[in-house]
């Protein structure tokens, strides 16, 4: 069975995002990027389906600029098979994002996409569910453990009141959580290898996939701050100061 | 038109997620609906009837909406979203888990995490985890939101909607609820609680995370945590706090032994008071917390459980 995984490159989750003076947007220049580190958990998972014998090819996806190639390159480094950039300078919305995925899954027919629940820069969460829609396939999101069977995938999740265990017919679409594993950092001659791989690239015009966004970005701003208060002398003080405040 | 607002619900208890969500609706487009999807939940669908500005609630009741299920859950709404212009959930996991679908299937974009609705199509969101506010407008046609709760005043009750029974879409039968493991809790729910108290990898144990609950129950407060505390299994992941866990906005959070990530900050730093202690003066906590005590949480959480008895907390 081929495994795709869709994958983003984003502001290292390390780094402060600013916002531009003009609130046209977050300042990228010479800023770190790195893979989505739910895509992360995501290839760690295909990859060990392959090494498990479940899966037969990693596939590794992503839409971006020339440089998401460096995060698919990471992606193969980590043991994918082999790589397809979907290129455009373009911001791309999710729904967007998922009809080029679809157009993928049609080409590439895998029996299992493994993607990340959201990207740390949009925050939007929508990708997974949104492509498994399109493709009128099951789903299960924010997983927190996987048994791949035939045919079958019990799929455990994140949910708020703990964890929820669902079992869907494949082909499906899992959208991963941080507790599904803990991906291996790449070997040295596992990166040049990795460089070898393929990676084919597309336009989302080859795909027939219109891109152009339907949302209109008004402004990006900066959220109210917070001001660091006082220290306190210790208990009695800080009980005094919060019943001060009405709050217990 | 009007809204449509799926419902948090247990089956057996409507959510306060639910009645925030209905302000939000009001805000885009009035008269609101409410959809009550599940099993066995005609409690739910009255408390629902009693919300404030709802006209009418639907009642969809049946075994194959008894999880909520994500793909039996788009069916249902998909034969519904003629009659509506924007349809809302809570920003919960499965308001999450549920409307993306239906937004793909009607090819809307959908808006997620709205804090704030400027005008009936344009909303505030936090992006970067919440580092950064975007300002969004949608075009014209209809919208597909998920609300970030916390944001939002509780809808009142006092309203009298009727309520319609409607019939189940058809399942396609290609997922199906396998079972679950639910944290027990007598205490409030960390979402609506207007206390929480948080633990981080300073906790050191899942043994020493306990400390806390004695506090907590004084309080009457929720007990929440950092990714860093879920990672390493000192309590479960429904505790978690932060950017990709739940937004929290209290009226009093208390951070122990929590060092202050960014992704921790953005769950909690809308909460009104924040308490922080943490023996590291230089922890990144401080600067958002209103009072900062430094120290050794293994001496100060015994003298604050001690100090609240003896103020008369129960």
């Amino acid at each position: 069975m081929k495994v795709l995984v869709p994958v983003k490159r984003v502001i290292d989750y390390n780094v402060k995002v600013r916002v531009k003076a003009d609130q046209s947007g977050v300042d990228l220049a010479n800023v770190k990027m790195s893979m989505n580190p739910f895509d992360e958990i995501a290839v760690e998972e295909a990859v060990r389906l392959k090494e498990k014998g479940k899966a037969s090819e990693v596939v590794i996806v992503s839409i971006g600029p020339q440089q998401a190639s460096e995060t698919i390159r990471t992606a193969l480094a980590m043991g994918g098979d082999r790589g397809i950039l979907v290129k455009t300078d373009q911001m791309v919305e999710p729904l967007a994002v998922a009809k080029i995925l679809k157009a993928i899954v049609d080409a590439e027919q895998p029996g299992f996409v493994i993607t990340g629940k959201q990207a740390i820069d949009d925050d939007a969460n929508q990708v997974g569910q949104m492509l498994a829609a399109l493709l009128g396939w099951p789903q299960g999101t924010f997983a927190h453990s996987l048994e791949l069977a035939d045919g079958s995938a019990k799929i455990t999740r994140e949910i708020d009141g703990g964890l929820q265990t669902v079992e869907v017919k494949l082909p499906a679409v899992m959208t991963t959580d941080l507790r599904l594993n803990e991906p291996r950092y790449a070997s040295l001659p596992n990166i040049m290898k990795a460089k070898k791989k393929p990676i084919e690239e597309k336009s989302p015009a080859d795909l027939g996939v219109d891109i152009t966004p339907r949302f209109k970005v008004l402004k990006i701003s900066e959220p109210p701050k917070r001001v660091g208060g006082v220290k306190v002398s210790g208990v009695p003080e800080l009980l005094d100061k919060l019943k001060a405040d009405g709050v217990i | 038109m009007a809204s449509l607002v799926i419902a948090e619900h247990d089956n057996a208890s409507l959510k306060d997620a639910t009645h925030k969500t209905v302000t939000a609706a009001a805000q885009i487009s009035a008269p609101v609906h409410v959809l009550v999807a599940g099993e066995n939940c005609g409690a739910v669908a009255e408390a629902a009837a009693k919300i404030a500005g709802v006209e009418k609630v639907l009642l969809a009741d049946a075994a194959s909406y008894a999880r909520q299920l994500a793909e039996p859950m788009e069916a249902l709404l998909l034969s519904l979203a003629d009659k509506y212009d924007a349809i809302l959930a809570p920003a919960t996991t499965t308001g999450k888990n549920i409307l993306p679908r239906v937004a793909a299937k009607l090819d809307v974009g959908q808006i997620s995490e709205i804090l704030k609705v400027i005008s009936p199509d344009t909303f505030e969101r936090p992006i970067y985890a919440g580092n950064a506010i975007e300002t969004l407008q949608a075009p014209s046609g209809k919208k597909i939101i998920t609300v970030r709760t916390t944001a939002f005043k509780a809808a009142g009750e006092g309203g009298s909607a009727t309520v319609e029974k409607i019939a189940a879409s058809s399942d396609s039968g290609n997922s199906k609820f396998a079972g679950e493991a639910l944290s027990k809790s007598e205490r409030p729910d960390l979402t609506s609680a207007k206390i929480v108290i948080s633990g981080g990898r300073g906790l050191g144990s899942a043994e020493n995370f306990k400390l806390l609950d004695s506090i907590a129950d004084k309080l009457h407060a929720a007990v929440g945590a950092s990714r860093a505390a879920v990672d390493a299994g000192y309590v479960p992941n429904d505790y978690q706090v932060g950017q990709t866990g739940k937004a929290v906005a209290p009226d009093l959070y208390m951070a122990v032994g929590i060092s202050g990530a960014i992704q921790h900050l953005a769950g909690m730093k809308d909460s009104k008071v924040i308490v922080a202690i943490n023996k590291d003066e230089d922890a990144p906590i401080f600067q958002v917390a209103d009072y900062g005590l430094v120290g050794d949480l293994f001496k100060i959480l015994p003298e604050l459980d001690e100090a609240l008895a003896s103020r008369g907390y129960k």
